[in-house]
């Protein structure tokens, strides 16, 4: 198969690739050594160049979504890919002139569910959109309406790639803007949830607002206190005095009444239930402070906390929301993967078809499935044959073959025929639908950072109680007012931010700056398991895809390497994944001509003859090469067998020109260059690698022997399932240690949510990115290395502000309870503590701009 | 008194407005995507030809 074939469901060659359009300057002189594509900046395969022409394509989907661009006048699309190409641009899936007829779309339903009625005509509707990267794709697609008439207008929500789109229904239909979007590249979803994710909308609103009302409190509440603070010093009339303090009363008593109720309320919920966490001593400072401060502002003595309270309340909800982002970008990723399952099924009932909803199908319902549509439930093929796409579920790229007995799974695309399904489990029965419900209970774990300040809550409401128990019983001589003063500047004082600021912004620092880096963490969870210096646990590595490249390649030339190269141009026509590989390797490595071919035939199961250069060519296996009576070389057929069985996983091809057998191309899956270093940099940091594969245990073995894993930790022919159940026998039978497993998503996105860290490398499948807590915008596995060594460096920078907050909180209890504290010690204090926190997690090295390759 | 009587009530007033307007501006979700913006406004200028 071509990459023309290949593909996910994604229709068209994806566009994420910086290109130069006019990377056909380079091709005069590089001859045919690379060509890039003019879409999307891969080689293309020697058999799909075409002499003379300015714009070389990879495949079909690149050339359609070339084509769009070029019509619409929108070239500058690949300048600015230039521009831009940031890491994560260069990524393309292979995905192929597939397409899809998105007829559920127009589905009245849908219609129902997910479009907004604006006018007459008009219609708004969110789509997820797969494949979106960077500012030029946002740039793209936000001229669709250039691309096709009667779209309005087109807006991405870049970190989201949630496009939004207004079409005019007498010119267009929805159905016709997705099929643009697919051949672009940009495979649509219908966005689910639209319930769930306004309530989130309103949400993040009502916190900024709040925000903005504490930090305007605070800040002015600071402004009046420097002129109080200054007459500390030169004296200040008292009515003056007592002006100030109205002010920052009133100002302190707002603060508390709007924003601080968040903290009010989650505490109050929190006591309901009998627990406790971090908000309750929070709000026993907050609260008990600012009421005993309106007493005395109206007995008009003694000090009051304003400042130190309304800017705890502030810097509180910062890390609040700091935390919440955190949460939502976890769960966004989600919502891509809640779009992959139909809408509607067509269900047979007697000698009828009616349009049912998913939700009303029961098992053993008959479906009938049409060619461009999505399986709507897991079932059983009974009548009919078809070829399936199940990339999004399983990253294989070839198309399945489906006949009748077979299984089908839901989400799944239907590419070839109608077929009939018997449906065996429905919603959240189908392999799909427990893949979602896994990623989705993971994703709603908390941070167990952020739990950890929520477990030291309870202690440090008794440690502060005891306290101010033991200020009161000491001050109580002086008289109660006294006491109670001293008592309540120990709860302002000692009140745990930095706990609560602390985390949060340590985090986001590290998991933004991880990003930038090509390593999209999703969540602190999972940089705090990775983290943890003690107890490291076992990392699963996946094979194919993860240690090797996952791409066929010529891994060596025996015997003649200038006849060789003749194989290449012989092969180019080819589609064979085998005749592929050799046409565009030995075009890259020893200079192919594909053009010298003259006449080449394919001959099913063995190989290929034809002519090159004048010269008869002819290569395959033995049986080939017996075929057209050459006799083989005994000695090249022997080495090459030698090296297949060193490094297993090999197959050869022999390559006989005019008669003679003159070279042996080894064919494998290369190991990725930097897996060894990789792997060794893992163990040195103390995991326990572990490979696991689907391919037979000697294969296995020869890989982990290249780079350096011994046999008895190398397991082969795992299935899926054995795949999730060795991640879970690894987590039972070993208690705390983490299990990270890493996988490209192909056969182990259950197994990847199921660790307690998935880690998808690059060019996963889809439904991996969502199901993995880290995915790699880079190509190799030393950005694993990368990671593993940014997560400690956070995990040492959150413990050493949560350390610096408790320190400034011991000297501030301190001197509360020996009454030395005042207002303006307090207001230094605290800035003091969360200056540092913020210093810290700032100046930490995790994740850091230097290379630190060890 | 003095000026400040008038001063301090002002500055509060003023300072309520800047609030209002973020507020305002963030219901109408001026704040929701934080990120597009960035990409739109650097690659906007051949929008009219």
């Amino acid at each position: 198969m071509t990459a023309v074939q290949v593909g996910a469901m994604a229709a068209g060659g994806a566009v994420h690739a910086s290109s130069s359009p006019h990377a056909d300057e380079h091709a005069t002189h590089q001859a045919l050594l690379h060509t890039a594509c003019t879409h999307c900046g891969q080689a293309v395969p020697a058999g799909l160049l075409r002499a003379e022409a300015s714009e070389q394509f990879c495949c079909h989907g690149c050339e359609a979504a070339y084509g769009i661009i070029h019509s619409c006048g929108l070239e500058q699309y690949y300048q600015l890919l230039e521009e831009t190409g940031d890491v994560a641009s260069k990524q393309r899936d292979e995905s192929g002139g597939r397409s899809r007829a998105y007829g559920e779309f127009d589905d009245p339903v849908f219609r129902e569910l997910f479009c907004q009625r604006l006018g007459e005509s008009q219609v708004r509707t969110e789509f997820l959109l797969g494949g979106v990267h960077c500012g030029a794709c946002l740039w793209l697609l936000e001229r669709l309406p250039r691309v096709r008439a009667g779209v309005l207008e087109a807006r991405l929500d870049l970190r989201r790639s949630a496009l939004t789109v207004t079409i005019d229904e007498r010119a267009t239909s929805l159905s016709e803007v997705a099929r643009v979007l697919a051949k672009l590249g940009y495979p649509p979803h219908p966005s689910r949830g639209k319930g769930v994710r306004d309530v989130r909308r309103r949400e993040d609103r009502a916190m900024m607002v709040r925000m903005a009302v504490a930090g305007a409190c605070a800040g002015n509440i600071m402004l009046l206190y420097f002129a109080l603070y200054a007459g500390l010093f030169q004296g200040i009339e008292h009515a003056h005095e007592q002006l100030l303090r109205y002010a920052a009363m009133i100002l302190n008593t707002l603060c508390l009444a709007w924003p601080a109720n968040t903290f009010l309320r989650s505490a109050w919920a929190a006591i309901r239930t009998r627990t406790v966490h971090v908000d309750v001593p929070i709000v026993l400072g907050l609260y008990l402070g600012g009421i005993w401060g309106i007493w005395k502002t109206f007995a008009g003595a003694g000090d009051l906390y304003f400042d130190s309270i309304s800017a705890l309340v502030f810097f509180l909800l910062v890390g609040r929301f700091l935390q919440q982002r955190q949460n939502r970008s976890a769960s966004d990723a989600i919502e891509l993967l809640f779009s992959l399952a139909p809408l509607s099924a067509r269900k047979r009932e007697g000698d009828e078809l009616r349009e049912v909803s998913v939700e009303s199908l029961r098992v053993h319902d008959i479906v009938v499935v049409r060619a461009g549509e999505c399986f709507p439930a897991d079932g059983v093929i009974i009548e009919g044959q078809t070829n399936a796409d199940q990339a999004i579920l399983t990253g294989e790229s070839r198309a399945v073959p489906l006949g009748v007995g077979d299984d089908t799974l839901a989400g799944a695309t239907n590419l070839s025929s109608e077929v009939a399904v018997r449906v065996v489990a429905t919603g959240t029965q189908t392999r799909a639908g427990q893949l979602m419900k896994l990623v989705s209970d993971a994703a709603q774990q908390r941070a167990p950072v952020v739990l950890l300040a929520d477990r030291w809550g309870h202690w440090l409401l008794y440690a502060l109680l005891t306290l101010a128990t033991i200020t009161l019983r000491i001050w109580w001589q002086k008289g109660p007012a006294v006491a109670i003063d001293h008592a309540a500047a120990l709860l302002i004082a000692t009140c745990p931010c930095g706990l609560g600021l602390a985390t949060p912004l340590a985090m986001t620092i590290a998991l933004g700056r991880a990003a930038r880096r090509g390593l999209l963490v999703k969540g602190g969870a999972a940089l705090q398991v990775l983290g943890a210096a003690r107890h490291k646990g076992v990392l699963i590595l996946d094979k194919t895809g993860t240690i090797t490249t996952g791409k066929l390649s010529v891994v060596e030339v025996l015997g003649d390497r200038q006849l060789a190269v003749l194989a290449a141009a012989a092969e180019a026509g080819c589609s064979h994944p085998a005749a592929t590989a050799i046409a565009r390797d030995l075009a890259r490595d020893l200079g192919a001509d594909a053009s010298q071919c003259e006449l080449s035939e394919h001959v099913q199961g063995m190989g290929v003859r034809g002519i090159v250069a004048g010269k008869r060519v002819v290569l395959g296996n033995e049986a080939m090469l017996a075929r057209e009576g050459v006799h083989l070389q005994h000695e090249l057929a022997g080495a090459a067998r030698l090296r297949a069985g060193r490094a297993g996983g090999l197959s050869s091809v022999h390559v006989a020109v005019d008669g003679a057998h003159v070279a042996t191309l080894l064919l494998g899956d290369p190991v990725r260059p930097d897996a060894p270093r990789a792997i060794a940099a893992l163990r040195e940091a103390g995991w326990r690698v572990r490979v696991l594969s689907g391919d037979s245990q000697d294969v296995v073995e020869s890989v982990g022997r290249a780079v350096g894993i011994e046999a008895s930790d190398c397991m082969g022919g795992a299935l899926p399932a054995q795949k999730l159940e060795q991640v879970r026998y690894e987590l039972a039978s070993r208690q705390g240690g983490a299990v990270v497993m890493v996988g490209d998503g192909v056969n182990d996105s259950a197994a990847l949510a199921a660790a307690s860290v998935g880690i998808a490398v690059r060019g996963g499948a889809e439904a991996s990115l969502a199901a993995a807590d880290v995915s790699l915008a880079r190509e190799g596995l030393l950005p694993i290395v990368e990671l593993m060594d940014g997560a400690r460096g956070t995990m040492r920078a959150i413990h050493a502000t949560i350390a610096a907050s408790l320190f400034y909180n011991v000297i501030a209890a301190g001197l509360s309870m020996a009454g030395a504290i005042s207002p303006l010690l307090a207001a230094i204090i605290m800035p003091a503590s969360s200056l540092t926190v913020l210093g810290i997690a700032w100046g930490s090295r995790a994740f850091g701009t230097k290379e630190r390759g060890r | 008194m003095s000026v400040i009587v008038i001063m301090i009530p002002a500055a509060m007033l003023i300072a309520g407005l800047a609030v209002l307007a973020f507020a305002r501006a963030a219901k109408h979700g001026q704040f929701d995507d934080l990120e597009s913006p960035a990409h739109r406004m650097l690659h906007d200028d051949d929008a009219k030809r």
